[in-house]
């Protein structure tokens, strides 16, 4: 027997009324009903961070979260992050500049979680920011570009190497 | 859509619960869902019902009483790092949750989930240890408290019947000593730790006067290392005092697993002791 709820969210600023099954976890709901393919399944248990999405607000990871528990809830994917113009956030726009990504794989991971650690950590050191990522894996980039991108975000020059 | 087929509830009171884990047949509790999710996603749990507990309002929160600090079981865990009359009286905890999982689990996952999952190796339940925490659980018979001592039956097997729920637990401030520290190591920021160890101590003058010790990640639970506590009681503040502790807490019985061996374990313990009661006796003495 299928078991199913009624849900309605916001995703992206948008309004969204549906039907799902109980057992449908987050992360499939936005690839798979909303199309929102941005969201990626990395381990669907939790240890590489590329499901990440902001819920009201907060970084959480999609595929440790049933749909039906967003019921009522404020979702943002990455697709969410940039205007509606499409202008780049200023985070993504210094991804692109500092080469944060490669395969791209990780990166709607990274990008939800550090706007959401951006924001509420707006002046973070270099250990803060690998300490935010240390739960989202990138398998090409070894990690420098993006450490650095997080760090000229906030206006700050990236500073080389660990420290 | 990797899980089994289940039915959801999600109940909004603790009674509701209670008629509901009364009912229903082959039923698992979902708190945070940092550890309950991966088991359904791999299907290692594939149970008839998922009892969700975000929506038990009365569950979550952080109470401050006369002696004691009181934390909702659906507390999240990056609540209780925030939350300032738990972490005065007990600034451990803050210590211990930043390296439980990482900022985004944290935003998700629940005190009371981390001391049902009750994984060796997990920062919370060695906490409760170290601090002689007291665990209420409702069940259709009512109401019991049970110490933390208590608490764990066997790996990963906490006290708790089928029809039960952790709704809280306690932390007596009488237990929280002026110096404290909590110590892990792990492979990498977040990993699951290889062994942590909890101190607490307290000092009158250069000589100690109490402390409590507890490890997390080498035996099927945490362990309380009693017997060091015991032999600090009066003895100087100094080197010499945390060496020979380390070397008596190196006599723990550890577990061995694919990647480390329950000797590497063993002298993990010891190293980690010293530098946490060095590190708490140093704060008892900022403290005084
Ligand atoms: S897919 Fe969710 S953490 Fe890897
Ligand atoms: S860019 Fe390929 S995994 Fe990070």
């Amino acid at each position: 027997m299928k078991h199913t709820h009624r849900i309605s969210l916001t995703v992206n600023g948008r309004p969204v009324e549906t039907e799902v099954e109980d057992r449908l976890h987050l992360a499939d709901f936005l690839r798979r009903e909303l199309k929102l393919t941005g969201t990626h399944l990395g381990c669907e248990h939790g240890v590489c961070g590329a499901c990440t999405v902001l819920v009201d607000g907060r970084a959480v990871r999609s595929c440790l979260m049933l749909a039906v528990q967003a019921r009522g809830s404020d979702v943002t994917t990455v697709e969410g992050l940039a205007a509606e113009d499409g202008t780049l956030s200023p985070l993504q726009e210094a991804f692109r500049e500092h080469h944060a990504l490669q395969c791209g794989f990780c990166t709607p991971g990274m990008l939800t979680s550090l706007t959401a650690f951006l924001r509420d950590n707006p002046a973070p050191t270099d250990r803060e920011v690998r300490e935010a990522i240390s739960g989202n894996i990138c398998r090409c980039t070894g990690y420098q570009p993006i450490v650095a991108a997080a760090l000229a975000a906030t206006g700050d020059e990236a500073i080389e190497g660990e420290n | 859509m990797k899980s089994a087929p289940f039915a959801y509830h999600d109940p909004t009171t603790v009674h509701e619960l209670m008629g509901l884990l009364a009912d229903k047949e082959n039923a698992k509790l979902l708190a945070g869902g940092q550890s309950l999710m991966p088991m359904l996603n791999m299907r290692y749990a594939m149970p008839d019902h998922v009892i969700d507990l975000n929506g038990v309002a009365s569950l979550a929160g952080i109470v401050e009483t006369d002696d004691a600090i009181e934390i909702g079981a659906m507390t999240r865990q990056c609540d209780l790092m925030a939350a300032a009359p738990a972490n005065d009286r007990f600034p451990i905890l803050a210590e211990a949750l930043t390296q439980v999982g990482h900022f985004q689990t944290r935003n998700r996952g629940t005190v009371g989930g981390s001391l049902c999952h009750l994984d060796p190796s997990a920062e919370l339940p060695c906490i409760a240890a170290a601090t002689d925490a007291r665990l209420a659980i409702r069940g259709p018979r009512g109401e019991r408290e049970i110490a933390m001592a208590d608490w764990p039956l066997a790996y990963m097997t906490p006290n708790l019947e089928a029809d039960e729920a952790l709704i809280g637990i306690r932390l007596p401030k009488r237990t929280a000593l002026a110096g404290q520290a909590f110590l892990e190591f792990a492979r990498r920021h977040g990993d699951f730790a290889i062994a942590g160890v909890a101190a607490m101590v307290s000092l009158e003058g250069e000589t100690i006067e109490g402390a409590s010790i507890a490890v997390a990640g080498v035996g099927s639970h945490p362990i309380r290392l009693r017997e060091v506590e015991a032999a600090l009681e009066g003895e100087p503040a100094n080197e010499a005092t945390f060496k020979a502790a380390a070397r008596e807490a190196r006599g723990i019985e550890a577990m061995s697993d694919a990647y480390v061996s329950g000797k590497y374990r063993q002298r993990l313990t010891g190293v980690l002791v010293e530098r946490a009661l060095t590190k708490a006796a140093a704060r008892a003495r900022e403290a005084a």
